[in-house]
């Protein structure tokens, strides 16, 4: 019998530990799948933030280094420039990259290090139980803004990926989500064009993939996927901002 | 090797290469910058890597990175930089990788100033980061002891996978005097088999971290860094101590302070003063025991310090009453005099204080 789908190596048999209806996981075997295609989980070395996927060194099937919150990019930066024949790649909430990390994205980008970032931003602070974030939207609510995000108080929600594209050494920039199938595909090649960069050898690349917060949102699986499209996409829309092409 | 004349500063830079580092992040901040310029010319000709980082925070993480994937890698900074390093030495520490990280301490605190200090030694000592960590704390007191505790420090982090901190105030860091690059006593040094380069197919996944979210676990984790520790404490101390049996006043101080001290004491020898010296040359672990080798008809024992009393705490810690504890310091990055020494040391024996 053919097999048509089975589960990647580029993830752990480890059970994760994300709340029913969170993203993350596809996001997580999307990654892993693009590792295993591409023929690098061998050298793979990836970094995991502080957020909800502090544990995704459980998760990722190659060597795993934990960092600060924010700090992931200078962390891949210690490690690509030690071993530059290595593939490194950080995975970051919107907290940790959008927030106390934003130096570190700006400057591993500015700098053009050779390494793949995947950002998810789900517009909240999931682990630490629904705070504010900075990409949380005009209106939404969060445990520290219990009447929801306020402008004049503190400013509108940060777009990631339109900054990054103004940074000459971030050769590729792309918004993906995973609401649907076809979203789910668009996004697994964005990542892959992406990783294909840095095995080029051609600077920084960052997939931020819009996603979804359930529990903290306060929304059903289905209802938060709605949420998102309703509500994070006419705000940060998606697309590509950068190709290699372009800059060149 | 023939003895060169070299600038503290560009000194640590040629140890730490002589000691196969290869691998500099760092951030600029007076009075150490000589140290990552001299690293930015000489590096890349040795193949090597330095890299000038946005911030010592990400300038620490990116040295976390590169110690985890198995190369020795240094940074330095200076007070107010090694402050905002801590987040990353405490995670080095925790996830017990071997580095270096020179500290050419000035004056506090806050932005205080860019004269020499010791003003960082309860930072180095007792922490400074979060959580329950230990560094081995090096103090040189001139420049051919700077060299050769950069040599020795590589092996003693990679040998406990352990920070070491070089600890040295703005006057170690820009006098020049003559050095020679000598090999340290051979150490077994364990493997590197934990580090991230990938599986090669050829292995599980190694995996760098410091989070441990069960209680039980995370005491385990504790009591095994606790062993470690233990372990440095029987086997690394250093210090340099002088006429302990026959002196009337023993001097304790570290670094700079130390050879003013030295110059006091032999004045003071002429002038027919019996004065001993304890010089701890490892801050951490500290050398307690060297206290006990004190003869019993001691008056007292002057520490000297270019901080309002820190390493003082220590020594009261080793003499355990036995004997009474004075203290001269000067700080902001003035420095004490010998005559001040002097003076302090003929008060003692006269019973003025």
């Amino acid at each position: 019998m053919a097999v048509v789908f089975k589960k990647t190596k580029g993830l752990t048999d480890a059970q994760t530990h994300y709340c029913p209806g969170c993203t993350h996981g596809i996001v997580h075997r999307l990654v892993g799948e693009v590792l295993e295609e591409l023929g690098v989980l061998d050298k793979a070395i990836g970094v995991a933030p502080v957020g909800c996927s502090v544990l995704a060194y459980k998760y990722f099937n190659c060597d795993m280094h934990e960092a600060a919150h924010g700090r992931a990019p200078a962390v891949a930066t210690g490690i690509k420039r030690v071993r530059p024949d290595n593939f490194v790649f950080t995975y970051q909430g919107d907290g940790d990259l959008a927030s106390i990390g934003t130096a570190e994205i700006v400057h591993a980008a500015h700098r053009g290090e050779k390494i793949s970032t995947i950002f998810i931003n789900n517009a909240i602070y999931g682990m630490t139980g629904g705070q504010m974030a900075p990409t949380t939207l005009v209106g939404q609510k969060a445990t520290t803004a219990p009447n929801g995000r306020d402008e004049a108080h503190c400013g509108k929600p940060i777009k990631m990926s339109e900054l990054l594209a103004t940074i000459d050494g971030a050769k590729f920039v792309e918004r993906v989500t995973v609401t649907t199938p076809a979203n789910v595909r668009k996004a697994k090649k964005a990542i892959k064009e992406c990783f294909k960069l840095q095995l080029e050898g051609k600077g920084f690349g960052i997939v931020e993939v819009l996603s979804t917060c359930p529990t903290n949102w306060g929304y059903t699986p289905q209802e938060a996927l709605k949420w998102l499209e309703e509500n994070m996409i006419p705000y940060y829309p998606l697309g590509n901002f950068r190709k290699p092409e372009e800059v060149e | 090797m023939a003895k060169v004349l070299m600038k503290g500063n560009e000194a640590i830079g040629a140890a730490a290469m002589e000691a196969g580092c290869k691998y500099f992040f760092g951030y600029p901040i007076t009075p150490q910058s000589e140290l990552p310029e001299y690293m930015s010319r000489e590096l890349p000709k040795a193949g090597g890597i330095f890299l000038q980082a946005e911030s010592e925070l990400a300038a620490i993480n990116m040295v976390y990175g590169a110690a985890g994937s198995g190369v020795r890698v240094m940074t330095s900074s200076s007070s107010p930089g090694i402050s905002l390093k801590q987040e990353g030495i405490s995670y080095i520490a925790g996830a017990e990788l071997p580095c270096l990280i020179v500290n050419i301490m000035r004056g506090g605190p806050g932005l205080g100033s860019i004269q020499p200090s010791q003003t960082d030694y309860f930072q180095a000592t007792r922490g400074g980061g979060n959580g329950d960590y230990r560094l081995v704390v090096l103090a040189p007191a001139n420049v051919q002891e700077l060299v050769d505790l950069i040599i020795e420090g590589f092996d003693i982090a990679d040998q406990y996978r352990n920070p070491v901190m070089i600890l040295g105030d703005g006057m170690i860091g820009q006098m020049m005097e003559p050095v020679e690059f000598k090999a340290p006593k051979k150490r077994e040094l364990p493997e590197k088999d934990w580090a991230t380069t990938g599986t090669g197919g050829k292995r599980k996944p190694n995996i760098i971290n410091s989070l441990y979210l069960q209680p039980e676990d995370l005491e385990e984790h504790n009591i095994r860094l606790q062993q470690k520790y233990n372990d440095i404490k029987k086997n690394e101390i250093k210090v340099e101590s002088y006429n302990l049996e026959e002196a009337d006043v023993v001097i304790a101080a570290y670094g700079t302070t130390s050879r003013i001290a030295k110059t006091a004491i032999s004045q003071l020898e002429k002038e027919g003063y019996k004065v001993g010296l304890i010089r701890p040359i490892t801050l951490w672990p500290y050398p307690y025991d060297e206290f006990e080798k004190i003869n019993d008809n001691c008056k007292g024992i002057l520490t000297v310090e270019m901080n309002s009393g820190q390493m003082l705490d220590d020594v009261k810690i080793a003499v355990k009453g036995k004997y009474p504890v004075y203290f001269h310091s000067r700080t902001g990055g003035m420095i004490p005099t010998p005559n001040e020494i002097i003076e302090k040391v003929k008060k003692i024996y006269g019973g003025e204080i």
